[in-house]
């Protein structure tokens, strides 16, 4: 049982607030991805709950123990780091079985353990070599091997993924998670890469200036973002936003078009996914201004009352720069966030 | 048209540049190694030879001058001296180097910048600055004559470099592989010597013997702390100065061999923490 709980966890630098009151729990054996874009304070966090850095404010347990005042070595924490950090002088081998031999197991304990590991991570034809005669992909199999043999309660990785080549990623992203699902273990995994967070995260925690936006299944998060931020952020393109007046009651004015939405407040934003939108005989109007064929499907920028517009369309529909097309939106995906408050309203 | 001047200018350009090139690479080897060639030719010709001109290109391997200092009084204790010294020197200024060298690369401290200034420093001083009243200070202590005392004065010339380099050698461990020890149940002690020491022993044994070379080099100090425990640079000025060229030779090819060898056997070390790739 290693359940973490996150209470008024701040940090900050000098006069630079990093971390805001941050408040998480994650369940035993959770998948967490903490997403957010550069000096969002992902990493701090994850620094934090693995103590290598020291919160100004807040306690952190695992699985019901306090541990914010202990070093990390006590902490039942293992890390994978960007970098990998593959202790150079040492075989793949004693890389592996680092944390064991300091923990003084017997040795025939530590060779099933690491050949286990190594066997998970489909490395055991490298259990000889030093680093410097490994690629990056296979560097990156011995740290995660070299966390995993440590059995921890809590395996911490920092953007594990962001130094190998794409394809490389893919793989090695769905190999990683097959594997953490198998060891049972509750996972926290830093990330910017908001197609890594989809695919591996049982929950996404979506960071920004040092808050935590939104901490939900990442379906949620993509279909109903609690915040403007989270709408522009996640989604490649991100969420199209639109100025929206309100009309009769239960009515808005948008893009001149009125469609049914949330009543009372003054003024609102309207949002929509670009693959939310069809094309119809009436909708918004709207200029085709960059045709970018993606192979599986056209992503079309238009303008639409002045504004940016994205609409994902079928790779067969042929549209020219300066065409006016006619979007419309699907009902049940129209979002609304107040631009006062900038959270989304139901 | 414009293709054939192109052609007939590029490539002389590039050949007069390339002349240049290894016109200067052969200048500046020859500016160092002439003058150990002709203290070598020197050194294993005979008294007669040494004095005449112009030079035989191959040496006679006359050893007269070598077996004239074998034989010399108080040389083997000379050399002993420097040696004993050289390694009290190597052994404190990695001691005191070292951690300095650590907390600078790991640490943001008030007064960093100010301290790796001061540092180099030191150096800015020339040493008969130093020694004059540190000779009077060593008589008042009875650290005067002794090699400890002088050790003390050539760890403070070493200092510097062992600093410097020790930093430059802690900055090229990435600070995860320690963070990822400590999170496989190190500490920071632990972190150290099962990570980090490993990862810099060459670079810290080529620093060590830096310093020993400073030590074995050095002859102001050396000469002016020191009257019965004199070390070989010291004692040879002293018995140089007025001994037949030939001897001279000798005595200085005795002084320069030994650096070179240790400069040599770590050179690589030495390039590499000067920032010079080495591969």
């Amino acid at each position: 049982m290693a359940q973490i709980e996150i209470k008024n966890v701040a940090k900050s630098f000098g006069a630079y607030q990093a971390l805001h009151d941050i408040n998480l729990t994650i369940e035993d054996q959770e998948f967490m991805v903490l997403l957010g874009a550069s000096g969002c304070g992902k990493s701090t966090l994850l620094r934090i709950i693995a103590g290598l850095e020291t919160a100004t404010t807040g306690k952190v347990w695992i699985g019901g123990r306090r541990i914010d005042n202990l070093s990390p070595k006590d902490r039942g924490i293992s890390m994978v780091f960007q970098n990998y950090a593959v202790f150079p002088h040492l075989t793949v081998f004693e890389n592996i079985g680092f944390g064991l031999r300091m923990q003084k197991l017997p040795n025939d304990e530590v060779t099933r353990r690491v050949e286990r590991t190594a066997g998970l991570m489909h490395i055991e034809q490298l259990l000889k070599r030093y680093s410097g005669e490994l690629s990056g992909g296979q560097r990156q199999r011995v740290a995660v091997a070299r966390a995993l043999a440590m059995e921890p309660d809590v395996i911490l990785m920092d953007e594990p993924l962001s130094n190998l080549d794409a394809l490389l990623r893919m793989e090695m992203r769905a190999e990683l998670k097959g594997v953490l699902a198998e060891s049972k273990t509750t996972a926290i995994y830093v990330t910017h890469d908001q197609v890594e967070a989809m695919s591996m995260a049982d929950r996404i925690s979506v960071m920004h200036e040092g808050k935590i936006v939104q901490a939900a299944s990442p379906i949620e998060v993509y279909r109903n973002p609690s915040a403007e931020f989270v709408a522009g952020f996640i989604g490649n393109p991100p969420m199209n936003f639109l100025p929206a007046n309100p009309a009769e009651s239960g009515k808005w004015q948008v893009a001149g078009q009125v469609i049914d939405g949330p009543g009372a407040s003054a003024q609102l934003k309207f949002a929509i996914r670009p693959e939310d939108l069809r094309l119809a005989d009436d909708g918004f109007k709207a200029v085709a201004k960059v045709i970018e064929p993606l192979g599986a499907h056209l992503l079309v920028t238009c303008e639409v009352d002045g504004q940016l517009f994205r609409a994902v369309l079928d790779s067969d529909f042929k549209v020219k720069p300066g065409e006016v097309l006619n979007l419309t939106p699907q009902p049940d995906r129209v979002r609304w966030f107040d631009p006062q408050t900038t959270l989304a309203v139901a | 048209m414009s293709d054939a001047t192109a052609d007939a200018v590029a490539p002389d350009t590039r050949a007069t540049g390339r002349y240049l090139y290894i016109a200067s690479v052969v200048f500046l080897c020859a500016w160092v190694i002439v003058p150990i060639y002709f203290l070598l030719i020197n050194t294993l010709s005979s008294p007669e030879t040494v004095n005449s001109f112009p030079k035989p290109f191959w040496p006679e391997f006359d050893l007269g001058s070598l077996t004239f200092f074998a034989g010399f009084a108080g040389m083997l204790t000379a050399l002993k001296n420097s040696v004993i010294v050289a390694a009290m020197t190597m052994v404190m200024s990695i001691l005191i180097g070292a951690p300095a060298g650590y907390a600078l690369s790991r640490f943001e401290f008030p007064g960093k910048g100010l301290f790796r200034l001061l540092i180099l420093l030191t150096r800015a001083f020339p040493l008969p600055l130093l020694a004059l009243p540190l000779a009077v200070m060593f008589i008042q202590t009875g650290l005067d004559d002794t090699a400890f005392g002088l050790a003390l004065v050539h760890t403070t010339l070493a200092i510097p470099f062992a600093v410097l380099i020790t930093f430059s050698l802690f900055s090229g461990i990435p600070m995860e592989l320690e963070e990822a020890a400590w999170t496989l149940g190190c500490t920071r002690l632990t972190a150290f010597t099962k990570v980090v020491l490993p990862l810099i022993l060459p670079g810290i044994t080529a620093s060590a013997i830096f310093a020993f070379v400073i030590s074995w080099n050095e002859v102001f100090a050396a000469a002016v702390l020191t009257i019965e425990n004199r070390t070989l640079t010291a004692f040879l000025l002293q018995n140089l100065d007025t001994s037949p060229l030939h001897l001279k030779f000798a005595g200085g090819f005795i002084l320069v061999v030994p650096a070179l060898i240790f400069i040599f056997a770590v050179r690589k070390y030495l390039f590499a923490m000067w920032g010079i790739a080495n591969r």
